[in-house]
């Protein structure tokens, strides 16, 4: 079992605090969707979760070791992350840009090995890739490239997965189709962390939510326990209406 | 896919036959049977003499030079994922060919036939890590360009300023040299103190080519997926200061071969920087050979300096790409 505990971790950059005693954990079997408004600290939450970005207070570890002292390659087997996607600096081929997820196991382009071809292969069969393998990367569309970056996470073959808006700028089928395949991977025995702004596809997807406001945690729980009218206004600062896990959003406070 | 498989020994071949060609032409053209009877130490000694002393290391040095500066280029252009990165176009060669030039004005160079490519690789060392540390803070290519323009501006000032105050007209033409970039009169001497920190850059960026296929996902991701971002900028920028500065050490600063042959290779091996490596340093060296013959044997009084060639047709081409990434916006 590989889990994910941060404990009371604040992130401070000058004087800005970004994040302030952070606790959660993340587990195997678990889809956790981390929610907030911009400049809530979700990314610097994130970054220091993974031992990317030094805490200023407080700990994450991984399997009982400190993230920030992890080596990048003994992190990456451990977590994939998929930050906010950026673009290539390369034309390259879909299959390459894969099977750069299997970095952390020693795999050079061109060059892979049977087991690290099996891993990309799996990946690009996960997220429906396969007639696509052999294309540049820059005749992608949006939603292609987004399923991309996914499989890419998934090469690694890590026990959790972290990611930051991997619906960002989707239309809502391919919205969907990302959530389903990171679904896949939480059924198959994975732990994902995503960020999502879409609170009605966080509901739907989400096994536990992590409400976060002004780099803080407020709440952590359940969709059903944690989804009020009063949570969207703390959060959020919008009037909603809320039946079981339908959300009517009447605008700003 | 086959053309990726003979991409690299095809280059091998064409680099051995052009090498071998710079031996048969010249001022006095020899015939095939007679650089070979040199080669294996039959021949009469003239011919020997011209092959083996002038010729011979004359080819060596363009083609060292040039692979040099290919793989430089190919590993820079990686590590700033930015197809201008090149040693010339960022000032690296520039910085290079100043710290040559001051070691020997001041008579540095004198005390120990190390001094100046050392003096060289320091120059490299110095003008790439700035160039990195600004990478470091700025995302944009353009500001990295101009802070490259800037350097190499400077450095030119600089040379400038040495060449105002040369003591007489031999180390004027010296200096010039240096700062047009040529292999002539090159000798396997020269070759011998260049070639260890020439080896040495590059195994240092072949060895580190797979952190650069990392880089094509950004800093952030590549981090992601296991890799040492810190370590990957020492090593490339270390790996690229000892290679150019030892390709300046052994013929000045020679622009824009760093950008044309990595931008022909890419397409080639997909576009991936640790599959362009070899090929761009194999082809960067052939190009020198190639425009070093037609340098010996275009008739003009003087002599044209290789890297009045090299920029010649590399300049051009730096533009025509450069235009090319218009619609880019960065």
């Amino acid at each position: 079992m590989t889990d994910l505990v941060v404990k009371d971790l604040s992130v401070q950059v000058k004087d800005a605090t970004l994040v302030e005693a952070a606790n959660y954990q993340l587990s195997p079997g678990e889809f956790v969707v981390l929610l907030g408004p911009n400049g809530a600290g979700k990314t610097s939450l994130i970054r220091a979760s993974l031992g990317l970005e030094r805490a200023s207070q407080g700990t994450a570890s991984l399997n009982g070791k400190d993230a920030f002292s992890l080596s990048p390659i003994e992190r990456a087997r451990q977590i994939a992350y998929l930050p906010q996607s950026r673009p290539l600096a390369w034309p390259n081929q879909v299959r390459d840009v894969v099977a750069l997820g299997r970095f952390s196991h020693g795999a050079a382009l061109g060059r892979l090995k049977p087991k690290d071809a099996a891993a990309v292969d799996r990946a690009i069969e996960a997220c429906d890739l396969s007639h696509l393998a052999y294309r540049n990367a820059d005749t992608l569309s949006g939603g292609e490239l987004a399923r991309m970056h996914c499989a890419r996470a998934f090469a690694a073959e890590a026990p959790l997965l972290i990611a930051d808006e991997p619906t960002a700028a989707l239309d809502p089928r391919h919205q969907f189709r990302i959530l389903d395949m990171i679904t896949a991977f939480v059924n198959s025995g994975g732990g994902a962390l995503v960020v999502l702004h879409d609170i009605q596809l966080a509901v739907r997807y989400a096994s536990r939510l992590i409400w976060m406001k002004d780099g803080r945690i407020v709440a952590d729980g359940s969709p059903e326990a944690t989804l009020t009218p009063h949570q969207l206004e703390t959060i959020y600062g919008i009037r909603a209406r809320v039946d079981g896990l339908r959300i009517d959003m009447d605008g700003p406070l | 896919m086959s053309a990726r498989l003979w991409l690299t020994p095809g280059l091998a071949l064409a680099s051995l036959v052009a090498i071998f060609v710079a031996c048969l032409l010249g001022s006095t053209p020899l015939g095939v049977d007679r650089v070979l009877a040199a080669f294996f130490g039959g021949a009469d000694a003239g011919d020997r003499l011209v092959v083996w002393s002038i010729r011979l290391p004359r080819a060596l040095a363009a083609f060292l030079v040039g692979a040099a500066l290919g793989l430089s280029g190919a590993a820079l252009q990686g590590l700033l994922r930015n197809p201008l990165a090149e040693p010339g176009v960022l000032g690296v060669s520039a910085s290079a060919s100043l710290a040559a030039t001051f070691s020997l004005y001041y008579g540095l160079a004198v005390v120990s036939p190390w001094i100046l490519p050392i003096s060289a690789i320091l120059g490299a060392l110095a003008a790439t890590a700035l160039l990195t540390f600004a990478a470091i803070r700025t995302r944009s290519v353009v500001t990295l360009i101009l802070i490259g323009v800037g350097l190499s501006s400077f450095s030119g000032a600089l040379m400038s300023l040495l060449m105002n105050m040369a003591p007489n007209p031999f180390s004027l033409s010296d200096m010039i040299s240096w700062m047009l970039g040529s292999v002539a009169n090159r000798s396997f001497h020269e070759i011998t103190f260049v070639l260890p920190f020439l080896i040495a850059g590059s195994a240092i960026l072949l060895a580190t080519g797979r952190g650069l296929s990392a880089l094509t996902l950004g800093e952030e991701a590549a981090s992601g997926v296991g890799l040492n971002l810190r370590n990957q900028r020492i090593l490339t920028v270390l790996g690229a200061g000892l290679a150019t500065g030892a390709s300046v050490a052994l013929a000045g600063a020679i622009g824009f071969v760093g950008i044309v042959a990595p931008h022909i290779i890419r397409p080639f091996v997909g576009h991936d920087p640790a599959r362009s490596l070899v090929p761009s340093a194999l082809l960067a060296g052939l190009i020198l050979v190639i425009a070093d013959i037609g340098v010996r044997v275009i008739p003009t009084d003087s002599e044209l300096k290789l890297g009045v060639v090299a920029a010649l047709i590399g300049a051009p081409f730096f533009v025509w790409i450069a235009m090319q990434r218009r619609g880019l916006n960065d």
